[in-house]
């Protein structure tokens, strides 16, 4: 048993966004790309957590969603526990890798069915992988599994919207973890969320890591949410990463100059007071991409190299002006 | 958090679900609405009367053996000069009373319209919920097929099913086929709006996250379709499906005016507004007037109760 859960290589994705055929034909124009991810390669160890963030548009979800297979990559490979996830699943042996993933989404309003009562919803995953479950038991699971993230088995008649955000939240870690799972994707679970309310259903995911052996694959724009959370950290930007390292690494010595930006803007309350660099800039359109490293136009250490060379990720950073020992 | 025990005593669950259900929105904007209770009071009773006609119309006016064409043309309200009967609408030509007639029609034709609204919307979910959830070439056919359905009259539609149906049933067994004939020719003039509508909501639904959760877990299509996405788009099949079934009587009577629909044996209401209106020039004015309002106040009652139920489950009416 190998040390690494999940493994992605030169992972890409491309979405066609051309006009329709006749349009196009008539106005002359080419078909058109949206390059949503591109080589991304990273590995995840088991029963940690790992932390994908960047702005929007960088690709995160379009990463979950391969995962978990809802989008096909358009080129590279998914190792799931040594098995690749990306040529074909079928019969038997998708259902028992099936059972292994499951996914929190962002707004618990949308992944829970309004017309079904939360008994319903959390027994889902009981339904489909252990179907020869008696009612009386999936009935006691269910209860089991409210009671575990902090709900009263009574909830279980209600439905979706007699919840509040939070609580709506605590449903869907239920049915994410009705059938034991050991991997989920967790797709900023937390941003549709009050503030006070985000701590609560962190650290209710880090027990359950705790408890479970649970392995994340967690996504964020939120630095201080993946700080409190993550093992490893890999930061995006158009598609590509940046930087991966361990988390307190990246915290305390972050190498590319947009994880450094990134951090900077980070309000700190010891900081107050002190100026602060801005964000300079916006992540360009990902349909037209700036040739070469795609953070020149917004990179301060940018030369002729970077506006024509694509970096490669040596060493856990994709920066020329790392590589040369620039920065 | 008490007051949610599951298995509560059947008597108690009955009553509080009463409660529940006079306490709901939807009641209060049923009995804000003066206009709609007293459609639904009209709808009601013109269904009551239709349902039980066999028990408490006056007459049993196909029963050859009781009609007698002594009492044909007795004005409304009045007794028959040569036996005495009384008749509260008159009768026709063949001394069929009126009302009992009615009775019957209108069990005809609110069957032919319930059940022909019901195969509208059996074919126009199911492509509907097909189209909206697949996408791509499914729904481009499936779409371009309702759109040129709808840019042609339903009533046509129905005529020229009604007239291929004529061609391939056996002449001796068109009149029992008739009313089925009817149903079908109805039916499948009108699905095309429930596809659209469907198709919709399906779309909206697909998107949505809890469909995302059921695809990961590896949940069948069929089953998402139809344990997911079915119930999230009932609601605008309901408000359509009650127009829907106005629209349905209204047409069956024309099929029948026309004479295309039911056989005169087991007339509907439109027959009997086609028999009647031989005699409108000759005075005889009961014998299409009273199933010409009849068949008014049904598709209007009906109608006003889908109008009502469009704004009642629009959310954003309220």
């Amino acid at each position: 048993m190998s040390d690494i859960l999940l493994e992605t290589r030169n992972l890409t994705r491309r979405f066609d966004v051309s006009a329709p055929w006749l349009n196009r034909k008539l106005e002359g124009k080419e078909k058109a790309y949206v390059k949503a991810v591109t080589d991304v390669s990273f590995s995840v160890r088991r029963g940690e957590t790992f932390a994908l963030v960047g702005e929007s548009g960088s690709g995160k979800s379009t990463i979950a969603r391969m995962i978990v297979g809802l989008l096909e990559p358009t080129a590279g490979d998914i190792t799931f526990d040594g098995r690749s996830l990306v040529e074909g699943l079928r019969g038997r042996e998708a259902r028992r890798l099936r059972r292994r993933f499951q996914m929190i989404f962002q707004d618990p309003l949308a992944s829970l069915n309004p017309r079904w009562r939360v008994t319903d919803i959390v027994a889902e995953p009981l339904r489909v992988f252990e179907r020869r479950q008696g009612d009386r038991a999936r009935r006691a699971r269910v209860g089991e599994l409210l009671t575990l993230v902090g709900l009263s088995p009574e909830d279980g008649a209600k439905f979706p919207h007699q919840f509040s955000g939070g609580q709506r939240q605590r449903i869907a870690i239920a049915r994410a973890l009705a059938a034991r799972p050991d991997f989920i994707v967790c797709d900023e679970p937390t941003s549709a969320l009050d503030v006070s309310v985000q701590a609560q259903i962190l650290n209710l995911m880090k027990d359950l890591q705790a408890e479970f052996g649970l392995t994340y694959v967690f996504i964020s724009h939120n630095l201080q949410v993946v700080r409190h959370m993550a093992n490893q950290i890999g930061v995006l930007y158009l598609g590509r990463l940046a930087e991966v390292n361990d988390a307190e690494a990246l915290f305390a010595n972050p190498r590319h100059p947009y994880t450094r930006m990134l951090l900077e803007a980070v309000p700190d309350i010891e900081m107050t007071g002190r100026p602060r660099k801005r964000v300079e800039g916006e992540i360009p359109s990902p349909i037209d991409p700036p040739p070469g490293c795609p953070f020149h136009p917004r990179c301060p250490l940018a030369n002729e190299r970077c506006r024509v060379e694509v970096p490669p990720l040596l060493d856990g950073v994709a920066c020329h002006a790392v590589h040369e020992g620039r920065a | 958090m008490t007051d949610i025990t599951p298995r509560a005593a059947p008597g108690r669950t009955r009553a509080r679900l009463l409660r529940r259900a006079l306490a709901s929105d939807i009641f209060y904007s049923w009995r804000r609405s003066p206009v709609t209770v007293i459609a639904s009071v009209v709808a009601l009773a013109l269904i009551l009367m239709a349902v039980l006609a066999p028990w408490i119309a006056p007459y049993d006016p196909f029963n050859p053996a009781s009609l007698n064409l002594m009492e044909g043309f007795t004005p409304p309200a009045s007794e028959s000069a040569f036996t005495g009967n009384y008749f509260l609408m008159g009768t026709d030509n063949q001394g069929r009373d009126v009302l009992s007639t009615i009775m019957y029609g209108s069990r005809i034709s609110l069957f032919v319209g319930f059940s022909a609204t019901v195969l509208s919307i059996l074919i126009g979910v199911s492509l509907g919920l097909a189209a909206g959830y697949n996408g791509g070439a499914v729904d481009s056919t499936i779409m371009r097929v309702a759109d040129v359905q709808l840019s042609f009259p339903a009533i046509l539609i129905a005529l020229l099913i009604f007239g291929v149906a004529r061609g391939v049933i056996p002449p001796n067994r068109q009149e029992s086929m008739a009313v089925w004939v009817l149903i079908l020719a109805i039916g499948l003039a009108n699905w095309a709006q429930f596809a659209r509508t469907v198709r919709g909501a399906t779309m909206v639904e697909r998107q949505k996250d809890y469909v995302s959760a059921a695809k990961i877990m590896g949940v069948h299509p069929a089953l998402i379709l139809l344990r997911h996405i079915l119930p999230n788009v009932t609601g605008p099949v309901l408000v359509i499906g009650t127009i829907g079934l106005a629209l349905a009587i209204i047409e069956e009577a024309t099929l029948s005016y026309l004479g295309v629909g039911v056989p005169p044996t087991q007339p509907s209401l439109g027959t009997l507004i086609r028999i009647g209106q031989q005699f409108l020039f000759s005075g005889e004015w009961w014998i299409l007037f009273f199933p010409g309002v009849t068949l008014v106040l049904l598709a209007l009652s009906v109608n006003l109760l889908g109008d009502w139920l469009r704004d009642a489950l629009n959310p954003k009416l309220r």
